[in-house]
């Protein structure tokens, strides 16, 4: 299965810039970790992954009544901290979630990819 | 195998396949999904086995080995099923990958139980607190959806939405059957003991319909905490229900005589499973007071055990009882926890001290157990009109036959 895993908030790390370069060190080293145990992992490919720019920096498009809009920020404030993504493929979701262990103490959201025809 | 007969197991082989479909669905289904992965196909593939053996048995015979025929056919429909997905989905036949789906040649009586991995799987903290012990009810103990939704205390429909949720969701986010170890598997154990508990539960009064005591299924649930127990050296809430189950099902010959519900206290205490008794007292004494669900169970078996202990109902410490269903209450603030802590007051200090605890109790939450207690209560304090009024509640509101039965006729004698 493919599983889509959003780096969705910040959980118990801080901010990227707020970090000293010791510490954006070791959290670079954790995403290594998480790309090693990838690696590793029988059934387990990582398949893509990208970091995100910052909250202010995102567009948002909306259609209402057919009319389409154009508004700066993210499409909402939850999503504000959104860091990044992964797309891993996995043989099921214990598998995934043992593997995001390695990742920094984010708040993730793990979903399946659906397989469309 | 029984003397008892009814419509729907008129023949013998009707009579054979309802046994087999009471004693060995969680275990077959538990071993398709092992096998296939597809929890959704799995279930499906296993009715229709059923659904066909009801069809074919009667008329051909039942086969020599019943439960590996549902197997084989269930087995056999899974993997044609996934064939017809993959060849829809444009991919590969799954015909030369999963040659362990196939096993002609393995004998069912030697293969692993899976039931309790399909249980910690129905556990799994990715699947909704309320639908996780729902799930495991339904699919591994075959608990009807019905006795469900009355063990949580909501709608029918309600819970079978909850469950297809789940089970939908199992499949879609590839959460699978394994076997979690270490800080994972402790995580789900409250959860596993609390499906096992209700699953008993569900065996020993199970609402509507003249059969009080479902004693298979419940001992079904009580062989399965003992295999987890034997998995989970020293857990102490698994502890706590093995002890617990041991002790109340230790009562099940006396519970029912001729169709008819029998009290604790009327029970012919040698009609209980002496040896089952001592097992359970023993593992009793071996608890050590502790918190959070591992604490509830261990006041349970407390209470379980006085009543074990007792050689005749007139010799129950009901102080003791009194005060572990105390602790019980302060612990989980229960009404039906109050309910009982009541009865053992009443039993202790009088029937007037036991009406009193009932003031703050209220119908919604605890059903027609609240007028009969309050009917036994009031009958032994003197009033009478008091109990005939509960007691007209209680029946209105009972809807299992047997002790509906039960009700009137306490009703009646009560005198005009």
């Amino acid at each position: 299965m493919k599983y889509f895993v959003l780096l969705a908030g910040y959980g118990e790390t801080k901010p990227w810039d707020e970090l000293t370069p010791e510490e954006q060190g070791a959290e670079m080293a954790k995403h290594g970790a998480f790309a090693e145990g990838c690696e590793r992992e029988e059934g387990v490919d990582l398949l893509g992954g990208e970091a995100l720019g910052e909250g202010s920096t995102a567009t948002t498009l909306r259609t209402r009544g057919g009319e389409l809009t154009i508004t700066d920020g993210p499409f909402a404030e939850v999503a504000e901290h959104l860091g990044g993504y992964y797309l891993v493929e996995a043989p099921d979701l214990d598998t995934v979630i043992a593997l995001c262990r390695r990742l920094p103490a984010y708040d993730i959201e793990i979903r399946p990819v659906l397989e469309l025809p | 195998m029984t003397s008892r007969s009814d419509r729907s197991s008129s023949s013998p082989e009707g009579a054979l396949l309802a046994q087999v479909h009471r004693a060995e669905w969680g275990r077959l289904l538990a071993l398709l999904v092992a096998r296939t992965r597809r929890l959704d196909r799995a279930e499906d593939a296993l009715s229709e086995a059923f659904a066909r053996a009801a069809e074919r048995w009667p008329t051909e015979g039942a086969p020599d080995d019943p439960v590996a025929w549902l197997y084989r056919t269930a087995q056999r429909q899974v993997i044609g099923w996934l064939r017809s997905e993959a060849v829809a989905a444009r991919k590969a036949p799954l015909l030369a990958v999963r040659a362990d789906w196939v096993m002609p040649e393995d004998r069912l009586d030697q293969l692993p139980d899976e039931r309790l991995h399909l249980i910690l799987l129905c556990c799994h903290p990715a699947l909704s607190a309320p639908s996780q012990c729902a799930l495991a009810l339904r699919l591994v103990l075959r608990t009807p959806t019905e006795a469900i939704a009355r063990l949580f205390l909501v709608e029918r429909t309600a819970m079978a939405a909850r469950i297809t949720r789940a089970k939908k969701k199992i499949v879609a986010a590839g959460i699978p059957l394994s076997a979690p170890v270490g800080e994972e598997l402790r995580a789900r154990l409250d959860e596993v003991c609390r499906t096992l508990y209700l699953g008993f539960t569900a065996g020993y009064a199970p609402g509507p319909g003249p059969l009080l005591l479902r004693a298979d299924v419940a001992g079904e649930a009580v062989r399965l905490a003992e295999i987890l127990r034997g998995l989970t050296s020293g857990a102490p809430q698994v502890d706590a229900l093995s002890a617990l189950l041991l002790l109340q099902h230790s009562r099940r010959d006396a519970r029912v005589v001729d169709g008819r519900l029998v009290l604790l206290a009327d029970q012919d205490r040698q009609r209980w499973h002496h040896d089952e008794v001592r097992r359970g007292l023993a593992l009793a004494a071996t608890l050590r007071p502790t918190r959070g669900h591992a604490e509830a169970l261990r006041l349970q078996v407390l209470v379980a055990a006085e009543h074990a202990k007792a050689p005749a109902a007139a010799a129950t410490d009901w102080a003791a009882i009194a005060r572990a269903y105390a602790a019980l209450e302060a612990l989980t603030g229960s009404p039906v926890v109050r309910l009982n802590r009541a009865v053992a007051v009443a039993e202790a200090e009088g029937a007037a001290a036991g009406l009193e605890l009932l003031d703050a109790l209220e119908e919604s939450s605890l059903g027609h157990r609240l007028h009969v207690v309050r009917a036994e209560l009031a009958r032994r304090a003197g009033d009478l009109a008091g109990a005939r009024l509960a007691y007209r509640a209680a029946i209105a509101g009972c809807t299992n036959e047997v002790e509906r039965l039960h009700l009137s006729e306490r009703f009646a004698s009560v005198g005009a």
